[in-house]
């Protein structure tokens, strides 16, 4: 059996016998016998290290690795510096709790004042908190943060990622907060369609995607407008390494900026852990859920960061706090702040350049092969073809030679995405393999 | 210490990225006017900026982390390598099922091994942590209720020693909440339950055991007033690790559970995450379990979603990659290792426990189980030493400090949790750290009140940084 | 300092003065040396109602939120602006930081004078 406890029988019988108890069975019969488990779990026997491992890998093997990825959707593959995964190996941030403590926690503290920073320089926003537990939660959470007593209608674009959306419903499921859906016109938020249903509507906010699911550039300063004057709050949820390059969603004037930041330097892992993180302006800040760090100074005026504005989470308002959320992401966030430190403004734009380029190279490449674009205007590092066949069968074709291709999203439509990691060889090959399918 | 903006050089940087291989494209889009101010250090001054940041950080790596609720049990390593296998880093969550198949056996294998260790039919690995699985807990009894045509059930009941995230998650979940009075034995009050119940009872929330350590031997009881009420009742897992291999939450009559894989199954707390917090369930509720769940066919592994699902509690599947760690513990521990586990959380519990009763007032005084609650009350009046001068003292001595005033229940509390990895020397050498300050205290109150006198920085202006928030560098 | 004797007193450490048609609403300073260092302060809006014996709002400290209640009802005819920069104003001075001020009363719950109050304040010690 393999086993953490290291006190030996003889020392835990001596320890028993110590305090005055005969044996583990009378230690335990504050358990009644009514609830007692009467035979041992069904499990299978513990084992030793080597066969855990051996038994783990075996799984893993079964997956399938990819000679190039060209699927996105909500999840990115980039390039990981190496120092990111040493850093963040580091045994005392691996195994640190959450900073409660700030005199032996200045650590943590600091790498997460440093995030807040980070996410406030991205975004262009005032205020960033310590991140929440992925984008969609983000998103949703926002929302919650938008309503009060006469406003709450939520209004999101039918051009967000259904993902995100489920889980706004969801959320809203709790609170009662309606949600409302704003139509898609050609691929992008309808924006005159959003002023009429908001109007007099109640609206708490508005949430757009930029880029939007479809990979699209949207009109954010348009959504913006649209909901301040409903009165309502602008949300936008975010790429981050479209930040770099297209007009920050502090520049377009909205309230807050959500999105998931497992592009900046977290695997794509199945799906989680992620990070997500909000950001908003010096108005809202009281509204915002989640951990936040502020610096101080202690009683030497040697600077100092604590966990601040606690009065607004559940560990003291508890039923009227806004937000149940207690953890955050902190490792997360901490491989964010070592991937943008790994990856500086000239890193990161870089990345962004990379991805729009390589993006538009292999939509042209896909158009000559016979994808046609689904819809018209820019677009970011992703986008959605038609295809005339099967969308699935072709992915099914590429999939033969290693390749993971665009998101079916339909029957005839795929989402495609290009990064950094994708070589032009790679996508030379794709679009060869594209043209022999299609004829 | 430099905060990393204040590091560097303009220009200074990694190495990282080859030229791009195609040619660039000027995006036709309102562009980004502010600059972006991130850091611009060398690998070198990135590196070490980390390290220094390391060495102001305590981790359980780095000694006793009796955090009492929290269950900072050691993190073993090969969960950590098991994590980091490109066979589980590398798969993008979105790829064909055929593709994935280790992953869902993962998450498979999991699902059945949680459903044995808590007693329930159904799992979701789902929900991102601890809260995050109580929200998603209560909004599956909301949809039970709901579909039973039972819309004046909207009271969700919970004791005042309850976690601060029980309450906020029923509100979330748009329920009122109703808190019952603890009996003198920090227990639930059986009467005050009894009169709390009615026809607008949605359900109960309850840990057993509770907050302060304690078995609650009327559970049986309390779990069928909730259910003759027609409610349903709700187990807050986070003090499992007192009873795995001995009772189960499903065979105590709850309904639905979460979990916190970062307390007892030893995935590492981070600094404040990534956790996990599965939620289980029995049948009754699992028509409207979230997201889809990892099922077995004679194909292979499928997801599968439920028809009445309550929707997504986030994207994608779960945090795989701490599921994986919570995966390779359970199967190293097994049957036996899991009960083992449990027998020496509360042997040590009760080890430290009796061992300070001479010079530490304990708030209640019988047989704890992993965790036991001292409180300074007394000492505050008699000699104006509080909990948190007790917390701050022991910072000295790089002992991590017990939770602070928690449960609320208790005035000055000092919540403290051994768990089963600590060796009967660090316990004993803490004994006698806590001793000491006590001794200190009595003899010299004004030294431990200003503690910590070694730690790199004095106690914080906390007032000042709630007054006047900084959250952010200034450039 | 000692307690105005133009003031009354609510159970819950609330003072009332009153200006003519409008009472005017604070923190007692017992209350706001219990509660100690005030961060943050949620007030209601100008317009809102207020019942006797309910909370309208809360302060904060670093570790904790108190309920304020208020000891009439009626309509907030005004509100202190500047205790939300300022907070500290009631722990330098509660009985002169007014938090609310409310019209239109209807009804008000029993209060205590200085003296009933001084009496209260060393009772509940």
């Amino acid at each position: 059996m393999g086993s953490y406890v290291p006190n030996r029988k003889s020392e835990q019988e001596a320890m028993l016998k110590e305090i005055g108890y005969q044996s583990f069975d009378d230690m335990f019969s504050v358990i009644p016998d009514s609830v007692k488990l009467k035979a041992p779990l069904n499990l299978p026997k513990g084992k030793s290290e080597l066969e855990t491992a051996n038994c783990i890998k075996a799984m893993a093997a079964k997956n399938k690795s990819y000679r190039g990825i060209f699927r996105g959707a909500g999840a990115y593959n980039h390039y990981i510096p190496s120092i990111v995964r040493q850093i963040t190996s580091k045994e005392e941030f691996v195994t640190a709790y959450t900073p409660y403590q700030a005199e032996i926690s200045q650590g943590i503290l600091q790498s997460i004042f440093e995030y807040q920073t980070l996410i406030c320089q991205l975004t262009g926003m005032d205020v960033s908190n310590a991140s929440v537990y992925d984008g969609a939660t983000a998103a949703a959470e926002a929302c919650a943060m938008c309503k009060d007593r006469k406003r709450k209608t939520f209004f999101v674009s039918e051009t967000v990622d259904p993902k995100i959306t489920a889980v706004i419903k969801t959320y809203s499921f709790g609170s009662g907060c309606e949600v409302v859906m704003v139509p898609a016109k050609e691929g992008k938020t309808d924006l005159a369609k959003a002023k009429e249903m908001m109007a007099d509507a109640g609206a708490a906010s508005l949430l757009v995607q930029q880029p939007n699911y479809y990979g699209l550039i949207e009109d954010v300063r348009g959504a913006v407008d649209a909901a301040h004057e409903a009165g309502a709050k602008a949300i936008v949820s975010c790429n981050p390494f479209s930040l770099a390059v297209l007009e920050t969603p502090a520049e377009a004037g909205a309230d807050v900026a959500v999105g998931e930041a497992q592009p900046l330097g977290l695997p794509l892992a199945f799906g989680g852990p992620y990070i997500g993180f909000m950001a908003c302006t010096h108005d809202m800040m009281r509204k915002l859920p989640g951990r936040i760090v502020g610096q101080t100074e202690d009683d030497n005026g040697n600077r100092a960061f604590v966990l601040t504005l606690q009065a607004r989470e559940q560990h003291i308002r508890r039923e009227k706090a806004s937000s149940n959320i207690c953890s955050n992401e902190a490792l997360c966030a901490m491989t964010v702040s070592v991937y943008l430190g790994a990856m500086g403004e000239k890193g990161v734009t870089e990345v962004a350049k990379q991805c729009i380029n390589k993006a538009h190279y292999l939509q042209k490449g896909l158009a000559e092969a016979g994808l046609t674009k689904t819809y018209e205007g820019e677009f970011f590092h992703e986008f959605v073809t038609t295809v005339k066949g099967s969308a699935e069968e072709l992915c099914e074709k590429l999939e033969e030679k290693g390749y993971l291709a665009g998101l079916p999203i339909s029957e005839h439509e795929l989402l495609w995405c290009a990064t950094e990691m994708n070589t032009k060889e790679q996508m030379d090959e794709v679009i060869a393999l594209v043209k022999e399918v299609v004829a | 210490m430099e905060l990393i903006f204040e590091l560097g050089q303009e220009g200074r940087g990694l190495d990282l990225l080859p030229e791009c291989d195609v040619c660039e494209v000027t995006l036709d889009a309102p562009k980004r006017a502010g600059k972006m101010h991130l850091p611009h250090v060398s690998e070198t001054e990135l590196s070490r900026h980390y390290t220094r940041l390391a060495k102001r950080t305590h981790g359980v790596n780095d000694g006793f982390y009796p955090l009492g609720s929290c269950t900072m049990k050691y993190n073993p390593k090969v969960n950590e390598e098991m994590a980091a296998l490109p066979g589980f880093t590398s798969v993008h969550p979105l790829a064909p099922v055929e593709s994935v198949q280790g992953c869902l056996e993962v998450l498979y294998t999991l699902q059945e091994d949680l459903k044995e260790i808590a007693g329930m039919d159904h799992f979701t690995l789902q929900p991102a942590a601890g809260a995050h699985g109580e929200f998603t807990g209560l909004l599956l009894i909301k949809a039970y209720h709901k579909a039973n045509g039972d819309e004046k059930r909207t009271k969700i009941i919970v004791p005042d020693s309850a976690h601060g995230t029980n309450p906020a998650s029923a509100a979330m979940a748009g329920f009122e909440i109703v808190n019952i009075p603890s009996g003198e034995d920090g227990c639930v009050d059986v009467e005050a339950l009894k009169a709390a119940v009615g026809e607008d009872t949605a359900g109960l929330m309850l840990t057993n055991p509770n907050t302060v350590g304690i078995f609650d031997k009327n559970i049986l009881e309390i779990t069928e007033i909730i259910h003759k009420a027609g409610g349903l009742c709700y187990y807050d897992g986070a003090n499992l690790n007192a009873i795995m291999g001995q009772c189960r939450p499903g065979d105590m009559g709850f309904d639905v559970v979460h979990l916190n894989l970062h307390k007892t199954f030893s995935t590492p707390h981070g600094g404040g995450g990534p956790g996990s917090g599965p939620v289980g369930c029995k049948d009754i509720l699992a028509p409207f379990l979230p997201g889809s769940y990892a099922v077995k066919t004679a194909d292979g592994y499928e997801y599968e979603g439920c028809e009445e699902s309550i929707g997504s509690m986030r994207s994608f599947a779960g945090n795989f990659l701490v599921i994986v760690k919570a995966l390779t513990y359970v199967t190293t521990l097994g049957a036996e290792g899991i009960k083992e586990a449990s027998q020496n959380a509360v042997l040590n519990a009760n080890y430290m426990r009796v061992k300070l009763a001479d010079v530490y007032d304990m708030a209640y005084d019988v047989t704890c189980m992993h965790e036991f609650v001292m409180t300074l009350e007394k000492k505050k009046k008699e000699i104006n030493i509080t909990a948190m001068d007790i917390a701050k003292a022991m910072l000295d001595y790089g002992i991590h400090p017990p939770t602070m005033y928690f449960p609320l229940i208790v005035h000055e509390a000092l919540m403290v949790e051994p768990t089963e990895t600590e060796t009967k020397e660090e316990m004993d050498h803490v004994i006698e750290v806590l001793r000491e300050i006590m001794a200190k205290a009595k003899e010299d109150p004004e030294y431990i009140q200003h503690s910590p006198h070694h730690t790199v920085i004095g106690r914080p202006d906390e007032v000042k940084a709630a007054r006047t928030p900084v959250v952010t560098y200034e450039f | 300092m000692s307690t105005p004797t133009e003031l009354k007193f609510s159970k819950s450490h609330e003072w009332v003065k009153e200006e003519g048609d409008v009472m005017v609403i604070g923190l007692t300073d017992f209350a706001q040396s219990e509660l100690g260092d005030l961060v943050f302060v949620n007030l209601p809006e100008e317009g809102d109602e207020v019942e006797a014996g309910e909370a309208f709002g809360d302060v904060e400290s670093v570790k904790a939120v108190s309920d304020v209640f208020s000891p009439v009802s009626g309509e907030v005819c005004e509100i202190n602006e500047d205790l939300l920069d300022n907070p500290a104003a009631i722990n330098e001075d509660a009985y002169g930081a007014w938090l609310i001020k409310v019209k239109n009363v209807t009804d008000t719950e029993e209060l205590m004078d200085a003296a009933e109050y001084d009496k209260f304040c060393e009772s509940e010690k």
